[in-house]
């Protein structure tokens, strides 16, 4: 188990649970009152200490190494998954993974953002950063989905789209805009869940539908905390501020009209009981496309271009 | 060791301050260092007549560029800035939006207008790269949305000038969400067959990259212009290694299949119109050929 630095005094209460129960099982001394003293106990901190987090801390839970990924949801939600991979012109991007599947007898398309495990698998993943033949991967899919009229589900968890020589040569800034564009007018059901980290336009590239749904923990903004930190206050230092300023929780999403639903994580994070995470996610998922099936399909293109066209605040003074 | 260093680049008057220029005043190219009368400068729509530099200019000089005698109706001018977010970090949003007001005298980073180029009624925006960045918010957003709008309502074909820095940190998500707005507005346009020419300056980088201006019908832009979706130091810093000559700018772009052409900003009005002349003339009689028809030809 990996601890998180708030999360010290849990860590300590596990270090004594873990002596305990060695004492417990060489069977001199009976500690059995004070095993479930220190499990009441356990539970009561980690329920204290997840009640307010500040918008840093859930950034941090959103990293967590151990937190479920696209590849875990899709396992733990779906049969029949087929993954289909490449863009048909450049490459198969292993950034963004994805797919047909049944998530209880009804068809999908799923496919999302894939950070890696280890050092060599974070690699591999290019630690979820896409390339733009990710975003036309992610496309030709949610295309074929259309073709076929099943529902597309996205699951966004990125740190960014890929920064390097070839994503620019590729034509990064054009496969994302594409993106947006096509999604805005793609005749099946879209949803959108935020998993993780959604940074910037590397998230909104496979971030338009009709339906955007954040996991308790998890964020979604114009810019990652530490680089929103080194632009305007020039150094890393000031990310715990810029984490406040950007309001980039799920609470400040919903609260500020962005965002349409928040799904409910275990306490202690998804990573501490993935299998009840797993399983309110398949409830959601269910139950949003229940929302959206019967829904004709020009209708359903309208109202997702109404929900982005009234996005933004601003004021409009009286003409002189 | 030089006596003087030029520690700013370009030009740094205010356009409400700009006077007509007596002769005897100069401008020196930041590329050649060649000095020109500021008339001679400015007739060469503010292209370098030496080297052809092209200077970043605002709103104004492209509004004066593009439209016939500089006529045209503005649209939606009294939409400003709010703050949502109420974001601080050295200063209050709200503070910066009044500096800029007051440095540039414009209402935020974008001017949309509709007028006449060379005789078609045309809808453009303008973005000022000199209020903070050119950085696309809320307001930017909505006033991009609003002049598609116009455009899709008035069947006229649409120039968006583009120059920032990308989306602005200070509105966060609202910013982000600008980008998704406007590329489904021109999905809009896109449906109604209407023109759209994404006119490209330097810079024109991040967010704004990433959704309207990277979706011309027509990418068309001005020579040697920084483009592209990360910035230029953030790349190097990832790579560890210095970036090829040319990398992100307009050459590069067009060589990597991005820009359909580069011209001129001396050119630029008789190139575009040049195009929307072409798809005005489009229409297309078709007949649909019946059996009897068919037979017809078959026998002949």
């Amino acid at each position: 188990m990996i601890y998180l630095d708030f999360e010290k005094p849990i860590e300590e209460l596990m270090e004594q649970l873990d002596k305990a129960r060695e004492t417990h099982k060489k069977g001199k001394v009976d500690m059995s009152d004070t095993i479930s003293q220190l499990e009441k106990k356990i539970e009561s901190t980690r329920r204290s200490l997840y009640k307010d987090l500040s918008g840093w801390q859930k950034v941090q839970v959103s990293r967590h190494p151990d937190r479920p990924y696209t590849n875990d949801y899709i396992k733990a939600l779906t049969k029949n998954f087929t993954e289909l991979h490449g863009d048909r012109n450049v490459g198969d991007d292993k950034a963004i993974v994805g797919g047909l599947a049944t998530i209880d007898g009804q068809p999908v398309m799923i496919l999302g953002h894939q950070k890696g495990r280890n050092t060599k698998d974070r690699q591999y993943r290019n630690f979820g950063m896409p390339n733009p033949e990710g975003y036309r991967k992610a496309l030709r899919l949610m295309k074929l989905a259309e073709k076929f009229d099943i529902p597309v589900i996205t699951l966004i968890d990125t740190p960014g789209a890929s920064p390097g020589l070839e994503a620019e040569e590729r034509g990064q800034g054009e496969a994302i805009a594409k993106n947006l564009l096509e999604m805005s007018v793609l005749k099946v059901p879209i949803i959108c869940i935020v998993i993780g980290e959604g940074a910037s336009g590397g998230a909104l590239g496979i971030g338009v539908g009709d339906r955007i749904v954040m996991l308790e923990n998890s964020w979604y903004s114009v810019i990652s905390p530490e680089n929103c930190s080194t632009i305007l206050w020039r150094s890393w230092e000031h990310k715990e501020q810029a984490a406040e300023a950007l309001k980039l929780t799920a609470d400040n999403m919903l609260e500020n009209g962005l965002i349409d639903k928040i799904i409910k994580e275990p306490v202690g994070g998804a990573h501490c009981d993935p299998d009840t995470m797993y399983k309110t996610m398949k409830t959601e998922i269910k139950r949003l496309l229940k929302e959206l099936l019967p829904i004709e399909k020009d209708e359903l293109v309208a109202q997702r271009i109404d929900k982005f066209s009234n996005m933004g605040v601003y004021t409009e003074e009286a003409a002189e | 060791m030089s006596w003087f260093k030029r520690v700013k680049e370009g030009i740094l008057t205010k356009t409400q301050d700009k006077k007509p220029t007596p002769d005897g005043l100069w401008y020196k190219c930041p590329s050649c260092k060649t000095p020109h009368s500021t008339r001679e400068f400015t007739e060469n729509s503010w292209v370098c007549p030496e080297c052809s530099f092209h200077e970043k200019v605002s709103s104004d000089e492209y509004f004066e560029l593009f439209f016939d005698e500089n006529k045209f109706t503005e649209l939606d001018e009294n939409i400003v800035s709010a703050d949502p977010l109420k974001f601080v970090d050295s200063k209050p949003y709200p503070d910066r939006i009044v500096a800029a007001k007051k440095k540039t005298g414009l209402n935020d980073a974008v001017r949309t207008a509709v007028g006449k180029m060379n005789g078609t009624k045309i809808v453009i925006a303008a973005m000022d790269f000199s209020f903070i960045g050119g950085s696309m918010g809320s307001v930017v957003g909505e006033k991009i949305g609003r002049a598609i709008d116009h455009a899709r309502e008035q069947q006229v074909p649409l120039i968006i000038i583009s120059k920032s820095g990308g989306a602005r940190m200070m509105e966060a998500a609202f910013s982000l969400m600008q980008m998704a707005k406007t590329s489904a507005k021109l999905a809009l346009l896109g449906q109604e067959g209407i023109p759209f020419i994404s006119y490209l300056t330097n810079p024109t980088t991040g967010g704004v990259t990433a959704s309207f201006a990277m979706l011309g019908d027509f990418n068309v832009a001005e020579p040697d212009a920084l483009i592209g979706f990360a910035g230029p130091r953030v790349i190097k810093e990832t790579i560890g290694k210095d970036l090829p000559k040319g990398f992100q700018r307009s050459e590069f772009l067009q060589e990597h299949g991005f820009v359909d052409f580069i011209v001129d900003r001396r050119e630029a009005k008789e190139q575009l119109s040049k195009l929307l002349t072409v798809i005005a003339k489009k229409k297309r009689k078709t007949v649909k050929k019946t059996p009897a028809d068919n037979a017809a030809t078959a026998n002949s």
